[in-house]
């Protein structure tokens, strides 16, 4: 992959970004930073590549493994805390029915 | 093109894809539970394209696979046990501890290929190339170290574990801070002008940068301060993603980088704080000190839980203005019961959601939704401000600065322009506090004085336990 298409990646990504979030009522806030937090944790693929690549260097692979680590910690629970305050506003309309 | 590259082609495509639908989903109540588990399903979809392609191409060897699933277990058991212990009324740090982790992990990557350089980046390294892998390392340790020391010191502003400290107030700290981002300006050139052990210089200098930016910032400033260290590891993870080739990094950091940011500027919005002075301003308090010297009030008016009662009872239409003094004491549940008895009496209750009640915009929403408030009685501000004159009896339950007239009316005040609650304009306010002590922004009041304000002193949960009590003996909710 070329710098340059990795630059329009990268440019068209952010546009994507700026382009999604429109209008997010307040109550969303904490729960849409919290899940774009548990996004932010896809360095693990980058963690992932590290200790592929690493041929057998354990020194590189312990630092893969423990960047692998923080951002698993980061993905699955930033996912799991979003789904624990969207449950409480989800679990509302169900409970007047 | 073989095989395992389309696929890898492909699953990326339709992880990006699905991550966008997510991020989209997340920002509309209904389809916001649905959208968080397709990101990570498109998370989950992504890792598994990865290992199929290196699985398909160079192969895995053992050794790899024994480090990644020692990783990936500590990091997921870790992460999914504090997700389900925290309480809820930590959940603003509790990102903040993530999001510092999410850096932590860009911050390493970049630091184990800047000092064992992997295969594919030795090959052919012709000057450009070399180049731009030396930037994105540098790039990605400088956010990365930032993103990790900033999010802890604001985890642990925000648990109480760390104060503001004096001379962080003072002139000093930009000082201080200019010094820091110089220094790693120095060590960033340097590196890239080959020097590799000043990779522990930027290291370091980074590092001291994001606690030296964050410690001056006050509490009621924080949200924003973790909201913009989320768009951070955004743009970390981007630039991790040009350390390793990757373009599903690339979108996914870019994606949560420039939301992060919009989210940021949305919230500096409801706050009616600018972003600069946020991040440059230090806090609320501190700059107070000097205008509000004429601190004292003058004309409180106490009542007891009793009175209270009886002025509920009478009333018609109710307004509840909670805040984060009402998450502290955890009494979410107690103000529930309240509120159900006096429904049943009859009696009409809202709740106004200002946009920063609590610690963080929204906040108080998954708090009260917790304790089972049927969604359509939270009012936000603006919805809710123009029916306070018709309001009987207005409740303020642990908020503060969020109901200062001074916002409005005194254009010395610090405050001033901050959208507000207009509580006075209800006949009868009573405010719920454990003491005269002042509001996240140290300012004084000007509601408590007033004539239609009466203060019951106390805990909120404990005062909410009593008022119960009375409203029983009331025969409040009884029928």
């Amino acid at each position: 992959m070329s710098f340059i298409s990795l630059l329009w990646v990268l440019l068209l990504g952010s546009l994507l970004g700026l382009e999604l979030i429109g209008k997010v009522p307040p109550t969303l806030h904490t729960p849409l930073m919290s899940g774009a937090n548990a996004i932010s944790g896809i360095t693990m693929l980058a963690a992932l590549t590290l200790i592929v690549k690493a041929e057998g260097n354990v020194p590189l692979l312990i630092i893969g493994s423990v960047s692998l680590g923080f951002a698993l910690f980061n993905v699955v629970g930033g996912f799991f805390v979003t789904d624990r305050m969207l449950a409480m506003f989800s679990r509302k309309p169900s409970n007047k029915k | 093109m073989n095989l395992p590259v389309i696929i890898k082609f492909v699953i990326d495509l339709l992880a990006v894809l699905l991550l966008a639908l997510g991020i989209k989903g997340l920002s509309k109540v209904k389809s916001a539970r649905d959208a968080n588990r397709l990101a990570a399903f498109a998370m989950s979809l992504s890792v598994v394209g990865l290992l199929a392609y290196y699985l398909g191409t160079s192969g895995i060897a053992i050794q790899s696979w024994i480090w990644i699933i020692i990783g990936s277990i500590i990091g997921s058991l870790f992460g999914a046990i504090l997700a389900k212990k925290v309480p809820m009324t930590s959940m603003p740090e509790t990102v903040a501890l993530f999001n510092g982790c999410g850096g932590m992990s860009s911050l390493l990557v970049a630091l184990g290929v800047a000092i064992f350089p992997i295969s594919n980046s030795v090959e052919n390294l012709d000057f450009f190339k070399s180049l731009i892998n030396e930037v994105s390392i540098s790039v990605s340790i400088f956010v990365g170290a930032i993103t990790f020391t900033g999010s802890i010191v604001a985890m642990a502003k925000l648990q109480g574990w760390l104060s503001t400290p004096g001379w962080t107030q003072s002139k000093v700290r930009h000082f201080v801070n200019i010094v820091f981002a110089v220094a790693s300006l120095i060590a960033f050139f340097d590196l890239i002008n080959g020097n590799t052990s000043s990779i522990w210089l930027l290291v370091i200098v980074s590092s001291l940068l994001g606690i030296g930016v964050t410690l001056p910032i006050g509490g009621a400033d924080m949200p924003v301060v973790i909201s913009l260290l989320n768009s951070y590891s955004g743009i970390a993870a981007a630039a991790a993603g040009f350390v390793v080739d990757s373009q599903l990094l690339i979108v996914a950091g870019a994606m949560v980088g420039a939301a992060g940011l919009i989210l940021t500027q949305v919230m500096c919005k409801g706050m009616n704080r600018s972003l600069v002075s946020v991040l440059f301003g230090g806090s609320l308090s501190a700059q107070s000190t000097a205008s509000s010297g004429s601190g004292e009030y003058t004309n409180i008016t106490s009542c007891s839980v009793e009175e209270c009662a009886l002025t509920l009872e009478a009333a018609n239409k109710v307004i509840i203005v909670p805040g984060y003094g009402l998450a502290v004491a955890q009494a979410q549940h107690t103000l529930r019961e309240v509120t159900k008895k006096l429904e049943q009496n009859g009696i009409e209750v809202v709740y106004a959601i200002h946009p920063v009640a609590g610690r963080m915009p929204g906040h108080m929403n998954v708090l009260l939704a917790e304790a089972d408030v049927p969604y359509e009685q939270l009012k936000e501000m603006d919805v809710v401000n123009p029916d306070f004159p018709a309001t009987d009896v207005v409740l303020v339950l642990g908020a503060n600065d969020v109901v200062n007239p001074q916002a409005k009316n005194d254009s010395s005040s610090p405050l001033y322009g901050m959208p507000v609650l207009d509580v006075q304009e209800a006949r009868t306010v009573f405010v719920i506090k454990r003491g005269m002590s002042a509001g996240y922004s140290g300012i004084k009041n000007d509601l408590f004085d007033l004539p239609n304000t009466s203060m019951v002193f106390g805990d909120a949960k404990k005062v909410l336990n009593d008022l119960i009590g009375e409203l029983k003996d009331l025969g409040v909710g009884e029928k």
